[in-house]
């Protein structure tokens, strides 16, 4: 394989194995930093074990999600030397300006936290939590705002043989970047919440702790509720906005080959990539896809085959990723709102319990699937309309990369198993009581 | 004068890098020499839990404002130092996820594996730092397209293992002096004497480094077309010779800033000895990577200037407030507490 190959290969691997850890940190430190206000408002101890308990799930997650990050930056340059140095003056100012607005504030804080319980006043030190949760979520918006410009490139001009920036505000506050941040925002919550209710379902399983753990379930029940149903509508606007920034990502996302006006939704679909068109196509629901996808139920929705092949982005990959999202996204619609009617006595109801044991992995499902729809969907290009990912790598030695990713497989593989023995080993133990002495 | 401006910056937000996180590496670098029992090991890992995620951010940092004010070395240097890069971010994940790790189960094989997972998290980083900016102050082999000729035995010539022996000892003395300040009773003892005994050895690898770079490096053509740039590796030296006379004070305190001093001013030396240039080529000086010819557009570089003048500030006294919560020793009450590493 080339270089450029492995390359993918390699930013695939970092970029699915941090985005593991990223929405748990962006969704629960939010709910950890609502816990532990609790405690502050009502001095209520309950809600103490709680900030603990999650909050040493938290912080392992987060550890992971930091260090992974950080070979997401750098490989910009190892391996993407050509990209870095043409889109440089406007993607690495997004990323420096992340890392000092708000990479260090978390980093920095969560120390604090971490360490502090008994060198803060309780205030201070829900202070500190409140700050990384605000932190992350910050952080995630500059990431998401340089992922936008690769998908929608705005605010710049083609001058000394590279992009230049030429309006800042378009680039940090385009549509694009808004409904992205927003949809990620969501798919976060949506983690955190399942994750919180697929443990607190285990241990009322199992008849330990049941007030705990109801109190953590009912908090997680309602954020997997407005953020489920927010996210459909959140998801609808973002794919609007891909659809206006980006056709082909669009057509190859629910396979249409034809241009039609009025397309209808078929909600089953077989694509056929080699033969330009779909295997199977039934139960059509006529017009909706226009109406959903343009807004105008007449709407002109273009089809693939108005690009030619090597314009088009692999579409059984990119249809099947987004086909899987979006039903998986009114799955958790319909567990939250069940979820949440069962949020006062969820323990009288240990069949659905099990099931929403079993459902903790799938919102992180979704969430790479959503990436491999963004990342996959805008090939051929690394940003749209403007350069090649072909034309985008470092000039190195396929051995090199190949070692190199082999190296990633490896150490993150342990990695990740370590990280998730340790979670499940300290998600399954009883929350610890209280001592005066440790305050 | 923009360009200058972010060329000052980029070598201070090394430097800091350097100074900070140099005793987190270091003290991990000495902890297997140095720890008897697994009550020492848990000392020196809490003398650094509240500060090492801070202090990294420093080196990301470092990175994204290279990729932001001067994309094209960026690229080229990431891309020609491919393999050293690649082993310092795993070596790094490998000391962060050990540090988060290694205390939450008591198995004593879990918790040796980890120990050792964090000493190459730590020696390893120390090392392969020093290696590449000595051998970016001598020169890489990149021709006019930014195409590295050479591999990672190019990088371990003399002068660059050299470099990498002079972080090693500048972070392990660092490590120590933060050690015996953290540390009680006997542990602290031995933090200070393992400074003490390291700093002789230091002293010959900075004087020998100070040697070999005027032959091996062009750094100092600027200090003799401006003869005030010799006040950094005087105040350099004298910092490093107060190391030693303030550890026989017994002013560790003082001695751990002298150190940082000095590892800062060990930065700022090859940095200013550089300037123009960030990435120089061995094979020509015409395809060296200078502030002038990678830099990004001047309306980048403001707005840059205008978040770095802004936020680092912010982020200076949220750390340093951070240092003052968690001043003084780390006590048995802390390392009995839920969190501690």
């Amino acid at each position: 394989m080339d270089a450029v190959t492995l390359s993918r290969l390699q930013f695939a691997v970092a970029t699915y194995f941090h985005f593991l850890f990223v929405p748990l940190t962006l969704g629960l430190s939010v709910l950890v930093a609502i816990m532990e206000t609790q405690f502050v408002r009502t001095g209520d101890e309950e809600y103490k074990r709680m900030t603990k308990f999650w909050g040493k799930l938290f912080v392992m997650n987060f550890v992971l999600g930091v260090v992974t990050g950080i070979t997401l930056e750098f490989q910009f340059g190892t391996n993407w030397s050509r990209y870095s140095k043409y889109v440089g003056d406007i993607f690495g100012s997004l990323l420096a300006i992340e890392a000092t607005t708000s990479f260090f504030l978390e980093s920095t804080l969560i120390g604090i936290w971490l360490f502090g319980w008994n060198r803060l006043s309780p205030k201070m030190h829900a202070a500190c939590i409140w700050l990384v949760a605000a932190a992350s979520n910050l952080s995630a918006y500059w990431i998401l705002a340089a992922n936008s410009w690769m998908q929608h490139p705005v605010g710049y001009a083609i001058r000394n043989g590279r992009a230049e920036l030429t309006d800042f505000w378009a680039v940090v506050s385009q549509t694009y970047a808004v409904f992205m941040f927003l949809h990620v925002l969501a798919a976060a919550f949506l983690v955190a919440g399942f994750f919180v209710m697929g443990i607190s379902a285990y241990h009322m399983l199992r008849g330990t702790n049941i007030p705990f753990f109801r109190r953590s379930f009912k908090m997680a029940a309602t954020l997997a509720l407005l953020f489920s149903i927010a996210e459909v509508g959140i998801g609808d606007f973002h794919g609007r906005e891909m659809m206006k920034a980006q056709p082909a990502k669009a057509a190859a996302a629910e396979s249409v080959w034809e241009s039609v006006k009025g397309a209808p939704m078929y909600l089953i679909v077989i694509p056929d990539e080699a033969n330009e068109r779909n295997r199977v196509q039934l139960l059509g629901i006529p017009k909706l896809l226009s109406l959903v996808a343009l807004g105008d139920a007449e709407g002109l929705y273009r089809g693939l085959k108005e690009w030619p092949r090597e314009q088009r982005p692999p579409v059984a990959v990119t249809f099947w990723s987004f086909r899987i999202m979006v039903v998986l996204g009114f799955f958790f619609v319909l567990m939250s709102v069940l979820a949440w009617l069962k949020r006062n006595r969820p323990e009288a109801s240990p069949g659905f319990l099990r099931l929403l044991m079993w459902c903790l992995p799938l919102p992180y499902l979704a969430a790479e699937l959503g990436w491999t729809v963004t990342e996959m969907g805008r090939q051929p290009w690394i940003v749209y309309g403007m350069m090649k990912t072909g034309d985008a790598a470092s000039p190195l030695a396929g051995i090199q990369v190949g070692l190199s990713l082999a190296a990633f497989v490896v150490v993150y593989s342990l990695l990740g198993i370590a990280c998730f023995y340790l979670i499940a080993k300290y998600a399954r133990k009883a929350p610890a009581p209280v001592s005066p002495a440790a305050g | 004068m923009l360009e200058t401006i972010w060329f000052l910056l980029w070598g201070i937000l090394w430097a800091v890098y350097f100074m900070l996180d140099g005793f987190d590496l270091g003290l991990g670098t000495i902890a297997p020499f140095l720890a008897r029992s697994d009550a020492d090991r848990r000392v020196m890992y809490n003398a650094m839990g509240p500060f090492w995620d801070g202090n990294e951010v420093w080196l990301i940092t470092a990175g994204g404002v290279t990729f932001a004010a001067f994309p094209t070395t960026y690229a080229v240097m990431f891309s020609a130092l491919y393999t050293p890069l690649l082993l310092l971010l795993f070596a790094l994940i490998l000391r962060a996820v050990a540090l988060e790790f290694r205390s939450k189960l008591t198995s004593g094989v879990w918790r040796k594996v980890w120990d050792a997972c964090h000493f190459v998290g730590s020696f390893l980083p120390s090392l392969l730092l020093g290696v590449a900016f000595a051998n970016i102050f001598r020169g890489i082999p990149i021709d006019g397209e930014g195409i590295f000729h050479g591999n990672l035995l190019t990088l371990l010539n003399p002068y660059g293992l050299l470099g990498g022996v002079l972080f090693v000892l500048l972070f392990a003395v660092h490590g120590a002096l933060w050690l015996a300040i953290k540390a009680e009773g006997d542990l602290s003892r031995r933090a200070v004497r393992t400074a003490a005994g390291l700093w002789p050895a230091l002293l010959v690898a900075a004087a020998a480094f100070l040697g070999a770079s005027w032959f091996a490096t062009g750094l100092y053509r600027n200090y003799l077309g401006n003869p005030a740039l010799w006040a950094v590796p005087l105040v350099t030296v004298a910092a490093l010779l107060a190391v030693r006379f303030l550890v026989a004070k017994r002013a560790w305190v003082k001695a751990w800033f002298a150190s940082a001093l000095t590892i800062a001013g060990a930065t700022l030396f090859g940095v200013a000895g550089l300037h123009p240039v960030l990435f120089p080529s061995s094979l020509d000086p015409a395809y060296s990577l200078t502030i002038f010819n990678s830099s990004s557009s001047p309306l980048t570089l403001k707005i840059m200037l205008g978040v770095a003048l802004t936020f680092v500030p912010v982020v200076i006294a949220y750390q340093v407030w951070g240092y003052y919560v968690f001043r003084g020793k780390v006590t048995q009450e802390d390392i009995a507490s839920d969190e501690a590493y």
